[in-house]
């Protein structure tokens, strides 16, 4: 997996609320038996026409931000299903960041297994965040994971929490099954007792 | 021994290992496969040369992208990505050496359906599947919840889940429902009141008198849409209905097994004086057959309402709201039931078991759809569609103007052939009601198999009670 450590980069405006899954990465193209590609139907439905032309008034179709790393969005982002495409598809598009004040809990779980740091805030500091996004590719945020802090583009830093041990395998890349490998031992004995006292599993 | 949830009563029977920072390992009973989710998960096992550690306690069926009609059997069918996934879970059930239930086996299905009917599904489990309306499961007083590709990975790997305990948290629905008030708008009603946001954080338990009396497959619909209500996962304590459902099952314990089960069964439930981070409770008297308007799930309203004003709500839901009217191509003010429908779809994991078919068929029985009306029954099964054959209500659909399908997730999300049109307006039992879930312009109007039914006979939205 690929670290995440420091991000200075343009963040993109998306105050809706409720961006779930099927915006993000429509149906028709969770028929991939890849990880990669699906950067160019980010958002789809939103940021392309019937035809297939672009929607200019789509965010990530303006000028400003079409190279932009972070996204500040709406409450309850990734609402809906459980398609790690969706991670995929934000990632494969070059966003490593989101930041909102609340998150669907498989989406949030998903962004860590591919190098996404997904950020919970107070509404204030979202929409302090969301006006700082909305200035566009001058205001470049820097998003710090070791030191916990995001640094607006007026300089004004704020701090987030995020659990120690995801932060742990963020910053260093690390594969989860190669870490709970390492616990096969407790595993194993786990397994022998439920053997024993629920055989019937 | 402090009070426990029922909840804190599976974690603890399930916990493989616990760091000093908290995380832990969950040991996982059961783990549900199908092919869309799953394709890269094997991929990575392959690339690392790793096995499926618990193979016998993995499960694989195919039913996203499967076409439901007759002759499917033929790839050709098929649109070729759909082929492809398909095709990758056969070879990956057959390599690995994992149960499996292909397209031709008459037990194929929803997996959400397949689980508890093969008797798979059993209380006091953990069960996770690449889906997020595992929490179906629940029902069963199972931990059941959806994970996302890695995950699989994960658990194909070392029969564990990474994970951090949620909060508990209690909807009791009291008392008894009115007639034409059902399981789906329960569900529909809690989510209604705390918001799809709402159970983010939470494993849910239902329970109340409403919730006892419904049936095990009632307490599925329940449970299935507790992800939309933002929860990890649903519970529901198990009992005698239950333990009634599972018993004979093919993979249900027999014999000595049995009786050991279900004096550990029996004592699977929230001990009085447990602790609940918060606490919901709704009259069942309250609770009258919902629809949705807009295109999120908390979107609900009685039948008799009128779709609101996006001024009426506060924050970003002005904006939503406004949005979802729009799209939905609704007026505010407007009575829900003169909303003028297409296409009827009866199904999904939500709502496509054998108790769902009977409930719309008692309102079909002797009528037929509107003319015009586009209305099909997928059954959530090859086994629950033999049974309604067996029963007569495939007639009942059948001479009312319904299309009779083969088991699958099919109109639900649209993977397979079975979508809308832009612009074209559906009733329909499945979970979600997101901007083109159901195909691409396509409009969602979430409601119960009777209100179904009753929508396909008037063509419009209706309220099932004026036809009981």
């Amino acid at each position: 997996m690929d670290k995440f450590e420091k991000l200075q980069g343009i963040a993109a405006p998306m105050p809706l609320i409720n961006i779930d899954t099927d915006m993000i990465i429509p149906k028709v193209f969770l028929k991939t038996i890849k990880r990669s590609g699906l950067g160019v139907n980010l958002f789809d439905e939103m940021r392309y026409n019937a035809d297939g032309s672009e929607n200019p008034d789509f965010v990530l179709n303006k000028p400003q931000y079409r190279d932009a790393e972070i996204l500040v969005a709406g409450d309850n982002f990734g609402c809906g299903s459980s398609r790690e495409h969706a991670p995929w598809a934000i990632k494969d598009f070059g966003i490593k960041c989101v930041i909102s004040t609340s998150f669907a809990d498989i989406f949030f779980n998903n962004c860590f297994k591919n190098g996404i740091l997904p950020i919970v805030l107070p509404q204030e500091q979202v929409d302090l965040l969301m006006k700082d996004a909305e200035k566009g590719a001058n205001a470049r945020m820097i998003v710090d994971l070791e030191a916990q802090e995001i640094t607006t583009s007026d300089g004004e830093v704020i701090p987030f929490e995020v659990d120690a041990f995801k932060k742990h395998c963020l910053l260093n890349g690390l594969d989860d099954i190669g870490l709970t490998m390492e616990k096969a031992t407790a595993i194993d004995a786990f397994e022998a007792q439920a053997a024993q006292s629920r055989p019937w599993v | 021994m402090s009070p426990k949830t029922l909840y804190d009563k599976i974690w603890d029977a399930h916990l493989a290992h616990e760091a000093e920072d908290g995380t832990c390992l969950l040991y996982i009973d059961r783990h549900l496969v199908h092919e869309v989710t799953s394709p890269q998960a094997f991929e990575g096992l392959r690339m690392a040369g790793r096995k499926v550690r618990a193979p016998d306690k993995t499960i694989a069926v195919p039913d996203h992208n499967v076409p439901t009609t007759e002759g499917r059997e033929d790839p050709a069918q098929m649109t070729e990505e759909s082929r492809i996934q398909v095709q990758a879970l056969d070879k990956n059930a057959r390599d690995f050496g994992i149960h499996y239930y292909p397209v031709s086996d008459i037990r194929q299905g929803i997996v959400h359906i397949v689980g508890p009917e093969q008797g798979w599904t059993l209380p006091g489990m953990t069960v996770v599947c690449g889906d997020s309306h595992t929490a179906t499961h629940g029902a069963f007083g199972a931990l059941a919840h959806g994970i996302g590709t890695s995950e699989v990975e994960h658990v194909l790997a070392t029969q564990t889940l990474i994970q951090k305990k949620s909060k508990n948290m209690k909807v009791e629905i009291t008392g008894k429902l009115n007639p034409g008030v059902t399981a789906k708008d329960i569900t529909l009603a809690v989510i209604g009141k705390t918001g799809t946001a709402g159970g983010t954080g939470y494993v849910i338990e239902y329970c109340g008198e409403a919730i006892r009396d419904l049936s095990m497959e009632g307490r599925m619909t329940v449970c299935n849409m507790a992800i939309e209500g933002g929860a990890r996962a649903g519970l529901i304590a198990p009992d005698e209905k239950t333990f009634a459902y599972v018993q004979g099952r093919p993979h249900a314990p027999k014999g000595a097994q049995w009786e050991a089960a279900l004096n550990w069964w029996k004592t699977l439930y929230s001990d009085d004086d447990a602790h609940w981070d918060k606490v919901v409770t709704i009259k069942g008297e309250d609770i009258a057959p919902v629809v949705t308007w807009g295109t999120s799930p908390e979107d609900v309203l009685p039948i008799t309402a009128t779709v609101p004003n996006p001024e009426d709500f506060t924050g970003g839901k002005v904006e939503a709201a406004r949005r979802s009217i729009e799209y939905m191509g609704l007026t505010p003010g407007q009575k829900l039931s003169d909303i003028e429908i297409d296409t009827v779809f009866i199904g999904s994991c939500t709502n496509g078991r054998i108790e769902d078919l009977r409930a719309a068929a008692a309102i079909l029985k002797g009528k037929k759809i509107k003319d015009g009306i586009r209305a099909m029954v997928v059954p959530g099964s090859g086994l629950v569609r033999a049974q309604a054959e067996e029963e007569g209500i495939a007639d009942i659909f059948k001479e009312a103007g319904f299309e009779w399908r083969l088991a699958g997730c099919s109109m639900c999300l649209a993977m397979n052939p079975d979508q809308l049109a832009p612009g074209e307006r559906c009733a329909a039992t499945s979970n979600r009601n997101f901007e083109g879930r159901q195909g691409r312009g396509g409009r969602t109007h979430l409601l119960s198999p009777a209100m179904a039914a009753a929508a396909a006979i008037t063509g419009k939205l209706t309220d099932v009670r004026e036809m009981m």
